[in-house]
């Protein structure tokens, strides 16, 4: 289970990871940091690499080069250690339309190794209040609610670290709403979480270190602390438009 | 013991959304079924060219049911991004392959099954003996082995309906072979010492096979 790392200057370590995919490289030398409890949002066009980055730290693709130390374990050495302290949040469900919500909890469980996953399963539903439906088809549902189904397997093993990939893409106002109360409760304070999004307004809203990523590099980065919304609006538009 | 319980999950989690779909075994055994009664009539009732014709007859209608169910198997996956969920989990990527290919030989074990007595009913063969069992079981145990690797690979492109055949079929001709052989003598009512050999090449496809998806299939699905 999750929330063990006890590394104390940082849960995430990433140094100069690159990823290609045949000719095209997504990620050109990636160095970053993650401190335990640290709220990171990364921005950046399409196609910056923000998603290829989130996968590659979730385990899901290899990096071409470079390191990534999770809880002081390498994630090429350890992968299915450091997968059980990762949560991913993507704007893809990863949920079967033909299972019930309890039934793709119940998989996910096991693949997790939950113990007393019967009670977790009913925590994590209560958690995004989707106790009433968790017999019902995920099909059946709104994109909204298939979303906070899909959060609930995310915090269903209690991970030390958060990787969400514009969650709220497909969403209303109402939804999102929901997502970051959500994400806020189980245990948040704890968790590290890095979140990759086109909202600024939000971003900044949430995020206490903020990121720039432009064809796979990092190109700016601030704590929110030192500057405001309209500050980082420049920063990011000067950064994109620079490495272009 | 717990690389079999992720296993069996993953099977279960398949076997659970194919029940209530029925997408795969509804089309595939419809498929099938039509294939068997189109030959019945093409061929008559002449006995020796049923014997001569029924091993080839019966190996194309399974060879092309498995591509049909096989292009199936990792679509589910593909929708919401499955796979990546699967992929996010601290399992190996073994055990995602050998879900697959458990949960793929289930449902091609339950359509052969439903086909063999239709086979022999409408051919009038010995289609239910132990060696036709044996010899279909262990044919199609090589060709999901193989079909799900290949499956996995073509899920990711465009045309994956016409990737897999092209890809897949030019692999399992030489099992698909054995099996017509074998399954041939068996009709006729050779000893098992006659197509031993052919049964031998069947095994060691098999054997050869699974072992090497095993090993790529972490490639396949990680690249």
């Amino acid at each position: 289970m999750g929330q063990n790392i006890t590394s104390p200057d940082w849960v995430v370590k990433v140094t100069g990871l690159t990823k290609s995919f045949g000719n095209q490289r997504a990620l050109r030398g990636i160095d970053l940091e993650v401190r335990p409890g640290e709220f990171i949002v990364i921005f950046g066009p399409n196609g910056a690499g923000k998603s290829t980055l989130l996968n590659v730290l979730a385990g899901i693709i290899n990096p071409s080069s470079g390191s990534i130390l999770i809880g002081g374990r390498s994630l090429q050495d350890n992968a299915e250690e450091v997968r059980r302290q990762i949560g991913v949040v993507s704007h893809q469900t990863f949920l079967y339309g033909n299972l019930t919500a309890y039934e793709n909890l119940e998989f996910y469980s096991r693949m997790y190794d939950v113990p007393r996953c019967e009670e977790r399963i009913e925590e994590v539903a209560a958690i995004v209040g989707m106790t009433s439906r968790l017999h019902d088809r995920v099909s059946t549902f709104s994109r909204g609610m298939q979303q906070r189904i899909s959060i609930a397997r995310a915090l269903l093993h209690k991970p030390a670290i958060m990787l969400l990939d514009e969650p709220e893409t497909g969403l209303d106002q109402q939804a999102i709403a929901m997502l970051w109360e959500t994400l806020h409760a189980d245990g948040a304070e704890k968790r590290s979480i890095i979140l990759t999004s086109h909202n600024l307004e939000r971003g900044f809203e949430l995020g206490e270190r903020l990121l720039v990523l432009d064809k796979g590099k990092i190109v700016y980065e601030v704590f929110k602390k030192d500057l405001d919304l309209d500050g980082l609006k420049t920063a990011y538009q000067q950064s994109t438009r620079v490495s272009q | 013991m717990n690389f079999w319980r992720k296993v069996i999950a993953i099977t279960w989690k398949d076997a659970l959304s194919e029940m209530r779909t029925r997408e795969i075994i509804f089309s595939v055994l419809v498929f099938t079924l039509l294939v068997i009664v189109i030959f019945n009539f093409a061929f008559g009732t002449s006995q020796e060219v049923i014997v001569l014709v029924a091993p080839g007859s019966l190996w194309v209608t399974f060879a092309f049911a498995g591509v049909l169910s096989l292009n199936r198997a990792f679509i589910p996956e593909k929708e919401q991004g499955c796979l990546e969920g699967l992929m996010a989990c601290p399992i190996s990527r073994e055990i995602i392959y050998v879900g697959k290919v458990v949960s793929s030989l289930l449902f091609m074990l339950i359509i052969e099954a439903i086909a063999l007595p239709i086979f022999a009913f409408l051919f009038n063969l010995p289609m239910l003996s132990l060696q036709v069992i044996t010899i279909t079981v262990l044919t199609t145990v090589g060709f999901v082995a193989v079909g799900t690797l290949f499956s996995a690979l073509a899920v990711n492109t465009k045309a994956r309906e016409m990737v897999l055949p092209i890809l897949f079929l030019p692999i399992v001709v030489p099992i698909i072979i054995g099996a017509v052989e074998a399954s041939g003598l068996a009709l006729a009512g050779e000893s098992w010492a006659s197509f031993s050999s052919w049964l031998g090449i069947i095994v060691a496809f098999d054997a050869i096979f699974l072992v090497a998806s095993f090993l790529v299939f972490a490639f396949v699905v990680e690249e």
